[in-house]
């Protein structure tokens, strides 16, 4: 008995000394990722992870980083779960000389961290999801969701129907579906479609998808097919996205009137419908593949985690998102300076001051995969959101249209009451963008 | 012999009438409480009061409110997460509307419209029992997060439906929002944890608590004693709830920051009911524990790799960690079915006896 008490206390203070002697690795720009390879959200998550990490993999490997700082990665998972998102934040957040940059890959985790982030002086690059708002770079000064918001797709995507239609003036009295995931993400752009459905004069049905039963949907494409809209639109993510496609697909509902947002048109989303799939549009900002420039320079390099999700649209984004960071960091030390190690606080400025034209981004080897941008103080959203439309064809996706812009004069009056309504209530004064 | 009762006479009403009767247990209490308030501030990393102390707390006083209604009073309820939901809610809608009212007034008011909505959907158990109120209270869990995220009344009608906490403050120091230390929310939480542990420990040796065990126990029985199950079923609701309610207020508006429903939902329930049972029904000690071991395990097991310097891909940890974790609650089940809190007792009692245990 008290052998095996000694032996319990013993393996107690082993593992305490192993807490104590971790090794801290110094030096380098330090990149925490909250991915989510597991769970219900993994088939999305796993390979715009990939993406992520491999791109940082690649600048470490082929030019050894930026002036010589290469990139430390580190994953902590999420499985897109809020409160885990914190807690990974808390985790990483000072590990190898205090995070650059932070990612959080999901809207609700977005939300949370907002306020801790902008205290511990650490940017939040929400790629194209979290708090809409957040495009206010007066009141939000710490977080950024170029190149484009939920309320910008959301009015680019009502954009693209009236243009297949013949016109705005031909969405008066459509009835549209939209089915979301009932998540902060998949109700954000509501206010959007309120207010563009009282402006064309359309009607739409919302269909909430709960998180815990989001494969099983049965019933709400039984209603889809008893109202018979115009279009259906769809936010989702994970799970959700490949059980929509099935159902709607089973109902026989024409594919090519079913558009999903830039999260929910991916391959794990059409594949498992099969032949039922073609048809099935999405909004993106990424091309879909293998043949852009950048691909080509990752031959031989070791140590990418892509594999079967290379040239995935996911996977792609996740390049994206980390070119964006690479690209900030660069522009940081050009200011702070180069060869050195920048801080959260000096990434924030990079990003604010982001502007990477068609010829940047050519040099890069991203043409097609990264959207130009141009980022302000006045405007995190980055000064032109627009979106592409793609297609499922049963074994890849095509991009169907050119830049599809988003109404932004109807998005940057909704962004700035929202922004300040949330600085009445947090006490936050605006600052000045002049 | 680590220490013995044997010689520690009570010579008063008030001291056999006391908390803690035992003074080595009384000063281990008082230490504890000590360190909690003084030592953790001083000495604990940022990362631990903020992401393990705090979520571990709150969970504690979410665990304490459902082991009143479980534990003590003998009510299956899966509503936790609800109610929880509407402390949070509340909370928001109180501290941005009545902007004057101070924060602790605000959570408690938070609590009190919990225990009234918990009252309501207690109301069927006076005549349904066991699964059956499971399930009738799984339709508050339902009910309650479609309400909060329908309306748009209970979020200020804001455009983005996930509404921010509020800063507020406490004696000067920020304790909700950006500018609040982790310091100083600890303390806040620690506050309610401190006082809502001690009413519930005398609750339950009060009258009242005596009422819930009898109808826990035998509800016809209890009927037939005298007491009104009635009054007994509903103030257990109401109680239970109003702890989750305040539990659910100071996650929104001391941890996540955001009031945010997916927070809520029903894996909450499940998470607070498996700390309940882990931890020891019918015991304030083992929500405590449980909640910790509930709360921590999967971090722990999580991070534990890399502490000991291998690095392991975050998916194979994550399907280790719910294997583990899975082995281990059966583990306990099977080793100690009366909760962490029996394990405890059995330890106190193994050290009373050391080193002659018969």
């Amino acid at each position: 008995m008290l052998t095996r008490k000694l032996a319990t206390a013993a393996l107690g203070i082993a593992v305490a000394a192993g807490a104590i002697g971790a090794a801290e690795a110094q030096g380098g720009q330090f990149i925490p990722v909250l991915s989510y390879r597991t769970g219900p959200y993994a088939p999305n998550g796993a390979p715009f992870a990939n993406g992520y990490v491999d791109y940082f993999q690649l600048v470490n490997e082929r030019d050894g980083g930026v002036n010589g700082v290469k990139f430390i990665v580190e994953e902590c998972e999420t499985a897109y779960k809020t409160d885990r998102g914190v807690e990974c934040y808390d985790r990483l957040k000072n590990k190898h000389g205090g995070a650059t940059v932070i990612s959080p890959w999901s809207t609700g985790t977005t939300y949370a961290l907002i306020e801790k982030a902008t205290v511990d002086k650490i940017p939040i690059l929400s790629m194209g999801y979290g708090r809409t708002s957040a495009a206010d770079g007066r009141i939000f000064p710490y977080v950024f969701n170029f190149p484009s918001t939920y309320w910008s797709q959301a009015t680019a995507v009502i954009q693209y129907i009236a243009n297949e239609m013949g016109g705005t003036d031909k969405l008066k009295g459509q009835r549209f579906a939209f089915i979301y995931l009932d998540h902060p993400y998949g109700r954000e752009p509501i206010p959007t479609f309120d207010i563009l459905a009282e402006k064309f004069g359309f009607t739409y049905d919302k269909y909430p998808v709960p998180p815990a039963t989001m494969t099983e949907q049965k019933s709400i494409w039984l209603q889809i097919r008893r109202t018979n809209p115009t279009y259906a639109i769809m936010w989702g993510w994970g799970a959700m996205n490949s059980t929509a496609v099935k159902e709607a697909a089973n109902i026989r509902f024409d594919m090519s009137r079913f558009i999903g947002n830039w999260w929910s048109a991916a391959e794990p989303d059409v594949l498992p419908a099969g032949e039922g799939a073609i048809g099935y549009k999405g909004a993106t900002f990424n091309g879909a593949g293998t043949g852009y420039k950048v691909y080509e320079t990752m031959d031989g390099v070791s140590g990418l985690k892509g594999g079967d999700t290379m040239g995935t649209v996911l996977y792609n984004r996740g390049l994206v998102n980390a070119a964006y960071i690479v690209e900030a960091v660069r522009l940081a030390q050009e200011k702070y300076g180069k060869g050195q190690r920048v801080s959260g606080e000096q990434v924030r400025w990079a990003l604010e001051n982001l502007d990477l034209s068609a010829d940047d981004v050519e040099k890069l080897g991203l043409t097609g995969l990264l959207p130009p941008t141009k980022v302000t103080c006045l405007n995190h959203e980055g000064d032109s959101p627009a979106i592409l439309i793609q297609q499922w064809n049963g074994s890849a996706w095509e991009i169907k249209t050119d830049w599809i812009p988003a109404m932004t004069e109807v998005v940057r009056p909704l962004i700035e009451s929202d922004a300040a309504q949330y600085a009445k209530e947090n006490n936050i004064t605006p600052r000045s963008c002049s | 012999m680590f220490y013995r009762e044997a010689g520690q006479f009570k010579t008063s009403y008030a001291a056999d009438q006391a908390v803690l009767t035992i003074p080595l247990d009384r000063a281990f209490i008082y230490a504890l409480v000590a360190f909690a308030i003084i030592g953790v501030p001083l000495l604990a990393s940022e990362y631990l009061i903020a992401s393990i102390l705090i979520p571990v707390l709150i969970l504690s006083i979410a665990a304490l409110g459902l082991n009143i209604l479980t534990g003590y009073c003998g009510q299956l309820s899966l509503g936790t997460g609800a109610f929880m939901a509407a402390g949070a809610y509340m909370a928001y809608k109180i501290a941005t509307n009545i902007t004057w009212m101070p924060i602790w007034l605000v959570v408690l008011g938070a609590g009190l419209c919990a225990a009234a909505i918990g009252v309501a959907f207690g109301l069927p158990s006076l005549r349904i029992k066991g699964f059956y109120l499971a399930v009738a209270t799984l339709a508050a869990q339902f009910f309650l997060l479609w309400l909060f995220v329908k309306v748009p009344w209970f979020v200020n009608n804001s455009i983005s439906g996930v509404p921010t906490a509020p800063p507020r403050s406490v004696l000067g120091f920020d304790v909700t929002g950006a500018t609040a230390t982790n310091e100083a929310k600890y303390l806040f939480v620690l506050a309610f944890v401190i006082v809502l542990a001690w009413i519930t420990r005398n609750l339950t040796r009060s009258r009242i608590g005596r009422s819930w065990m009898a109808i826990r126990d035998m509800d016809i029985a209890a009927e037939l004693i005298g007491i009104r199950p009635l009054q007994a079923k509903l103030s257990a609701f109401a109680i239970s709830s109003f702890y989750c309610g305040v539990a659910g207020a100071l996650w929104a508006m001391c941890y996540i920051n955001t009031v945010e429903p997916t927070a809520f939902d029903i894996n909450r329930s499940f998470q607070v009911l498996f700390m309940v049972i882990i931890g020891g029904l019918g015991s304030v000690l083992g929500s405590f524990l449980g909640a910790a071991f509930i709360f921590l395990l999967p971090i722990l097991l999580n991070g534990a790799p890399g502490w000991f310097g291998y690095a392991v891909a975050g998916d194979i940890i994550t399907h280790i960690e719910f294997m583990l974790f899975g082995v281990l609650i059966i583990f306990f089940l099977i080793v100690e079915p009366h909760g962490l809190a029996r394990l405890w007792q059995i330890a106190k009692e193994k050290l009373r006896l050391w080193p002659f245990p018969y």
